[in-house]
Parts: structure tokens; C-alpha cells; sequence
């Protein structure tokens, strides 16, 4: 008895594997499997600041004015033109005509008034309510012209309204589109399986160019391991952002993938607390620099992708100044520098978030660190605790982290940011370049800006984020580069 | 036994509201505010108190526990902080995945260990019991997420039999989700399998040590025919305890290889929910196990009393 049911099992499982069989392979491709690390809390871009929710939803569902090109320029969108007063305060848009939201619905002037004033209210649950700040009016001319006031001159408006935060929703829907959202965009909202996909597929009435692909489904598999398997196993397509650089190398090594290096928008800076004795004195932070060997971390901690930085700014950007040199890695500065300012036997903690650049990066500068004489205590905290902890409380010496936001140099002149700077000469400045409109004008106080923060020795100024992904080798048009939170799925198509 | 089953009740009750209470204030004592998690870096702090305000975070807290609780008794479990979408939506959209795969991993635990467990009593010390202990000895040890990347690696990587992971929905049709099931039930059921065949060797080697076994022999039944009819119901009583464990193991315990496989059920949404400070999800969730596991002890009991009917007579 005993060995006809073990063979009763065997047989039962064996026919269970053959019933479950194996799955064909496809023909001709329209439809793509994104992976991503993170799955959006909701898909409303307009009420928080997840970078998970544009990812999904930014020019595949939802549009706004002005959209960001794979290159950070700034493009026309819904607006197909506009005009800019001589004062710089009156910003009139040429709206685009028959386009359609996935309802069905007419998009017109009164949707873009709509929209702006949500996100200016006073009960606005928009995470970059600061974005739409200056504007005192919206006013609609007819249905294909909105004419928008500013309180003040804002050379960076265009740029402000690309942003994923300030898309152009419905009246009628904007309130559902956490769970379902209505958009303008070449793809609708099909499907959300939430904790595993969103499903997106192509909208028959979009107004521009109709796009490649049939259906998109962007699948959430945060833990590298099962990403790494995930590719290789050819559920997935592509993988934008992909979580172990260390894999890469096995991805390159594969002719059926290729491995793009991009740049993000992501800073990486060792954040000083600036209040806090003895970081308050600019020799400390200085010291602090200069005890820091930029190209170690980055080998360390990324495998070697990354750009080394040596201001709050994107190297990519046409504006950067390379200001590296400046903090350039030499320990016996860094101790003489201590020994000016007075300083020996100094402790410092050094809280870290989650992220690999942070707690791998942290241990390397911990070490670094140490060479120079400073005694580091590393914590180790979760995302939620570090918001509470060393955002809001400011309690903490140094810290990891990465500021994704694109051209979020401006933080510095918040008065209440924890890192605590808020320098007059500082904000004086970004004042002016919220007033200029002229581009070489606007270039030169940009300059200005990275200089004054690489001179007071702000925090030290790590690297560039690389994003590194690897999509399958057929696959054309995924952006390299991400100037702002996207995957750009409109340009994406399949090569034969 | 009517007396019985309301002092169970009862009992079940208590622990139910201490087990809310804990589950509640600990949540409260986790640093994070769920609003300014949701708003980033760089948000303005008015939205941040405007989204406070309509989540209900301003309300004082034993306002809070209470509406919770009364919520949970009317089968509302509110709204989630960062899905914006009722709770209970969420929880049924998981428990579709996670109870399934604890049933499956069940099954193939069940399968695998009662005829190794019994061939291994029944021939004990032949080459056979020495496999079946060498092959549970290391089924112990191996950790299952280990085994599920040695199955994602061979079965999916090499030879394309499978998906690597995710679940394709029910609506998909039963043999592909089962498919989409099928390694990570594998990777759950090969080490409780083993377990439950030690176990389940071990206490019937006990009970044909029995001297009422003997007696059967004297009588005349042959081996096999005393095992089949006295052993093994009396060895059931230590096996269903460790399936009942099991089963609460399985069904709380399936996070990290949900994770392996990235399957949406319930350990990940609790996960998912614990770092984005969704503590209404959590405690949901957690509640919902904590329910769980208190029902499949009551159960487990009242099993013993139909495999072992001394202990009805006892009780009663």
C-alpha cells in the first residue's frame, strides 16, 4: 500500500506538471512588460509626490501644458504654442484642438483652468504645490486660449508646468483618478492588480502621433533577485531602473539584452546638519569633503556608474559648473582643516536610508572618515522613520540621500530645510533667477547659485545617480536618461 | 461541549480585543506620519497638514481605536492611507492569492509526508526510513527562500518552464494561475513536508510500540493491516497539531517568498503597507492573521475531539 501511493503521488504530480504544460512562444510583438522597483500608492500625479505614480502614468496617460523631452528640454504638449508678455507676468496658451480624454470628454480651456486652480487651492493636496505659487489667475479666452497671471516674474514657469504635478485633469474625473485615472495621453488606464501591475493600453483617439504598441504593463518586483530572475526568464521586457548594478555586467554579457547608462536627476550628497555644532563652523564641513574620496564610493556602491559632483546640480544640465575640484579628496587638508577649527575627538552620526548608494555609500565614508579622525555612528532607518527623524525633527549630523526632484537647487534657500542653510546672499540669488527670463541671464545666476553652495561647503557633494537599466536587445526607444520620473512609453516600438 | 465551545468562544474574543489593542498602539509608537511620507521631499508643508486633516490623523487617539474597532465589527475595515481604496478591497484581492497557496503548499506537504512518514515507521532502520530521514534532515535545513531561487534559477532561468514569478489572476483561468502557483507552493511545502514526515514517523513508531498493537498482531491482522487500522489514527493526533501550525505559518509566513516570487498576497501588502506607514492596511491585515490563526487553533481542537474520541467524553 505504502508504495502504490508514493507512486500514486509521482504520477499525480508528474501529470499535474505535464497538464500545466509550457508556454508557447509569441509572435510578433505589440505589448511590453516594464519592471519597476516600486508600485504607485495611486496613479493621480496631481495629489503625491511618489516618483512611482509618474513613472507609470507621466506622457503615457496624463499630459500637461508643456511636457519634458528624453533630453530635460522642455516641449509643447496640450499647448501647442504660447505667447509670454514683455513683463514676463503673462503666459497666453495656444491650446491643441480635438483632443480627447479616455472618457470620451473634450479637452478645452475650462480643464486647464480647472486643473491649475485644484492645485493652487487652498485645501490642495499637491505635493509641488510651490510649482503653481506664483500664479494670482487663470483666465480662459475661449476655448482654445487660457491666459495665465503671475503675482511675479518666473523664468522657470514652462519649465514648471511639464512637470508630472501639474498634468491636465478632468472636473469630472479628477477625482477618481487615484484608482482610475482619465487622461489625455496615447495610452488609457485598462487594468491595476494592485501589489503585482497596471495595465495600460493604446487610446484610439489620441490627438498626436498614434503610438506602437498595443498594450503596456508595468509589473512591480522590488527584490533584486527576483528582478535579475524575472529578465532573464523573459517575463519582462525591459527594466528601466534596474535595482543591482552588480548584475549588469552578467546582462552585458548576454546578446539577447542590452544595458543602457543613463543619467537621472538625482544628486547624492552627504547632508550636513549646518545648525549643528560643530558643523556650523565651515571648516568642519570642509574638512569633511575633503576626507572624502568621490571615485571609492562610486566604485563601491555602484559599480563604478555614477558621475562624480561637486554641487546640488545635474551634470547634463548645459548650466553645470564642475566644481569637483574644489572638494577634491585630500585627507591631510582635511586634518589640518580640523585642526584650525579646534576640533579633535569628533563624533558624528551618520543616519542612512534604505537605498543601496546610502548604506552601501555610508559604510565607505564611514571609513574615509575615520582616516581624517572623525569617529562616525551609523543607524541604519527606514524611509518613513528618516522623513520623521532627519527631515522633519532635523535630528541627525550627517546623512545619505538623493534629491530626484529635476532642478531643485532652490531647496537651499528654504529657510526650514533640514539641512538648515537658508543663506541671504543665497536666496537673494534664486530670487533673481525667479525674476529673469533671459536665458543667458538665467545661466549665469544658475552658476552663480552652484558656486555660492560649493563655497560655504553646504554638504558634500557626492555623485550623480546613474540609471542603469537593461531592456531586451529588440526593444528600441526607451529613454536612457530620465530628466524627470517617467517611462516615456510613446517612442517605444520593437525592432524586427 | 456546548459549555466547551463557549468558554473557546469567549476565550477567542479576549484575544481578539487584546490583540487589537497591542496591534493599535504599537502602530502609534512606530515613528512616520503616513501624510508627509506620501507628499516627499520637497512638498509644501500646508498640503502635507491639508492631507492630515483628510485622512482623519488629527483625531485624537482613543477616537481612533474605537472607530477602528466598531468598523472591524461591521466588516469595515476603512479606508487605506496610500491606495485610497477601502481596505477590505485590498484584503480580498490578496487573500484570493495567499490562501490558495497556503492550501496548495498544504496539499503538497500532506502528500509528500504521510506515505514517506509511513514507509519510514513501517520499515524502520531499512535503506528506505535512511533516505527518507537523510532527505527531511536536509529539507529542514535548506531555508525556503534559498530553494525558491534554486527553483526560479532551474525551472524558470534555465529551462523556461515557468514565469519567474508574479500571478496573472484567477480571471486568467485556474491551470494558469495554479501554473503561477505551482513553484512557489514547491518552495513553501518541501521543508514543512519534511518536518510533518519526521513527525509523523516519529509518533507512529511511538504508537507501534503500543501494546495494543501487539495484541492486534496476536490476533492475527498482518502489518500492513495493523498499521492501516490501529497505528495511524492514533499517531494523527501530533500531526494534525503541527498541519494546524503549519497552516498559520503558511498563510503569515508566505512574505519572503512572495517576495522571491512577487506574488501580491497578504504578507506583501502588509510589508508594502508597514514602510509606507498605511498603518490602517497593517492593522488590518494583522488583525485578520491574528483571526486567522485563533480559528485554525479552535479548529485544530475540535479535530482532535473527531480523531480521538476519549477527548470528547473528557470534555463533555
Amino acid at each position: 500500500m505504502t508504495k502504490n501511493s508514493i507512486a500514486a503521488t509521482a504520477v499525480s504530480l508528474l501529470a499535474l506538471g505535464l497538464a500545466l504544460g509550457v508556454t508557447p512562444a509569441m509572435a510578433a510583438k505589440m505589448d511590453v512588460s516594464i519592471g519597476m522597483q516600486l508600485e504607485p500608492p495611486n496613479l493621480d500625479p496631481t495629489g503625491a509626490a511618489a516618483a512611482a505614480i509618474d513613472e507609470v502614468v507621466y506622457a503615457n496617460v496624463f499630459e500637461g501644458l508643456t511636457r519634458f523631452g528624453s533630453d530635460g528640454s522642455i516641449l509643447p504638449a496640450l499647448a501647442e504654442s504660447w505667447d509670454i508678455s514683455d513683463d514676463g507676468l503673462t503666459y497666453t496658451f495656444k491650446l491643441r484642438t480635438g483632443v480627447k480624454f479616455h472618457d470620451g470628454s473634450d479637452f478645452d480651456a475650462e480643464d486647464v483652468k480647472f486643473s491649475l486652480d485644484r492645485a493652487r487651492a487652498d485645501d490642495s493636496t499637491n505635493a509641488q504645490k510651490a510649482l503653481f505659487a506664483d500664479i494670482a489667475s487663470v483666465d480662459v479666452i475661449d476655448p482654445a486660449t487660457v491666459k495665465v497671471t503671475l503675482s511675479k516674474p518666473n523664468g522657470s514657469f514652462l519649465f514648471n508646468m511639464a512637470w508630472g504635478d501639474a498634468v491636465i485633469v478632468a472636473p469630472e474625473t479628477a477625482a477618481g483618478n487615484a484608482a482610475k485615472p482619465v487622461g489625455t495621453g496615447p495610452f488609457s488606464f485598462t487594468e491595476w492588480v494592485k501589489g503585482d501591475r497596471v495595465e495600460l493600453g493604446r487610446y484610439d483617439g489620441y490627438w498626436g502621433n498614434p503610438v506602437k504598441l498595443d498594450k503596456v504593463t508595468f509589473k512591480f518586483i522590488s527584490d533584486p533577485t527576483a528582478a535579475f530572475a524575472a529578465m532573464m526568464a523573459g517575463d519582462l521586457d525591459a527594466y528601466p531602473a534596474f535595482p543591482a548594478p552588480e548584475n549588469l555586467v552578467q546582462f552585458e554579457a548576454d546578446p539577447r539584452f542590452e544595458v543602457i547608462i543613463g543619467s537621472s536627476e538625482g544628486e547624492t550628497i552627504l547632508a550636513m546638519n549646518n545648525k549643528k555644532a560643530p558643523l556650523d563652523n565651515i571648516k568642519v564641513r570642509q574638512a569633511i569633503t575633503h576626507a572624502i574620496d568621490r571615485q571609492a564610493i562610486i566604485d563601491g556602491a555602484l559599480f563604478g556608474y555614477g558621475t562624480p559632483i561637486g554641487t546640488h546640480f545635474a551634470p547634463h544640465n548645459p548650466a553645470y559648473v564642475d566644481l569637483t575640484a574644489q572638494s577634491a579628496y585630500d585627507p591631510e587638508q582635511s586634518k589640518a582643516l580640523l585642526a584650525e577649527a579646534g576640533v579633535s575627538d569628533l563624533t558624528l552620526s551618520l543616519k542612512l536610508p534604505p537605498p543601496s548608494y546610502a548604506r552601501r555609500g555610508g559604510e565607505i565614508i564611514a571609513a574615509q572618515l575615520r582616516e581624517v579622525g572623525i569617529n562616525v555612528d551609523i543607524t541604519n532607518v527606514e524611509w518613513a522613520q528618516w522623513l520623521d527623524d532627519v527631515f522633519k525633527a532635523k535630528n541627525f549630523d550627517l546623512t545619505i540621500v538623493s534629491h530626484t526632484e529635476p532642478m531643485d537647487i532652490g531647496i537651499y534657500a528654504r529657510d526650514d530645510y533640514y539641512f538648515q542653510y537658508g543663506d541671504p546672499e543665497f536666496k537673494a540669488i534664486m530670487a533673481d533667477l525667479d525674476k529673469a527670463t533671459d536665458p543667458a541671464k538665467r545661466t549665469e545666476l544658475m552658476q552663480a547659485a552652484q558656486k555660492k553652495i560649493a563655497d560655504d561647503y553646504v554638504n558634500a557633494y557626492l555623485f550623480q545617480l546613474p540609471r542603469t537599466g537593461v531592456t531586451n536587445a529588440k526593444l528600441k526607444g526607451i529613454w536612457p536618461n530620465s530628466p524627470t520620473q517617467a517611462n516615456d512609453m510613446t517612442g517605444v516600438y520593437w525592432e524586427d | 461541549m456546548t459549555a466547551y465551545f463557549l468558554r473557546r468562544l469567549l476565550s477567542l474574543s479576549l484575544s481578539l480585543i487584546a490583540a487589537s489593542l497591542v496591534i493599535f498602539l504599537v502602530m502609534e509608537v512606530v515613528p512616520g506620519d503616513p501624510a508627509s511620507f506620501m507628499m516627499g521631499l520637497n512638498a509644501d508643508p500646508q498640503a502635507v497638514a491639508a492631507l492630515r486633516t483628510q485622512l482623519g490623523l488629527d483625531e485624537p487617539l482613543p477616537l481612533r481605536y474605537l472607530g477602528w474597532v466598531a468598523g472591524l465589527l461591521q466588516g469595515d475595515f476603512g479606508i487605506s492611507y496610500t491606495y485610497r481604496v477601502p481596505v477590505s478591497e485590498l484584503i480580498a484581492e490578496r487573500v484570493v492569492i495567499s490562501l490558495p497557496l497556503t492550501l496548495y503548499a498544504l496539499a503538497i506537504s500532506t502528500l509528500i509526508a504521510f506515505p514517506a512518514g509511513i514507509l519510514a515507521a513501517a520499515r524502520r532502520n531499512s535503506a528506505a526510513d535512511l533516505s527518507v530521514m537523510g532527505a527531511t534532515q536536509l529539507g529542514v535545513a535548506i531555508p525556503n527562500f534559498w530553494f525558491a531561487m534554486i527553483l526560479v534559477l532551474v525551472f524558470a532561468v534555465n529551462l523556461r518552464w515557468f514565469s519567474a514569478g508574479g500571478f496573472p489572476g484567477w480571471d486568467a483561468g485556474f491551470w494558469v494561475a495554479m501554473k503561477a502557483l505551482t513553484l512557489p507552493a514547491i518552495a513553501l511545502a518541501l521543508p514543512q513536508a519534511s518536518i510533518l514526515a519526521r513527525v509523523m514517523r516519529s509518533s507512529l513508531i511511538d504508537t507501534l510500540d503500543e501494546d495494543f498493537m501487539r495484541t492486534a498482531r496476536a490476533k492475527g491482522l498482518s502489518r500492513g493491516q495493523a498499521l492501516r487500522r490501529h497505528a495511524l489514527r492514533n499517531a494523527l493526533i501530533p500531526v494534525l497539531t503541527i498541519i494546524g501550525l503549519q497552516f498559520s505559518f503558511l498563510l503569515a509566513g508566505g512574505i519572503i517568498i512572495e517576495n522571491v516570487f512577487y506574488l501580491p498576497g497578504l504578507g506583501r501588502l502588509a510589508f508594502q503597507a508597514i514602510t509606507q506607514r498605511d498603518l490602517i492596511v497593517v492593522r488590518s491585515v494583522v488583525i485578520l492573521l491574528v483571526f486567522a490563526v485563533i480559528v485554525v487553533t479552535f479548529l485544530v481542537d475540535l479535530a482532535y475531539a473527531l480523531a480521538d474520541p476519549r477527548l470528547r467524553r473528557r470534555r463533555s
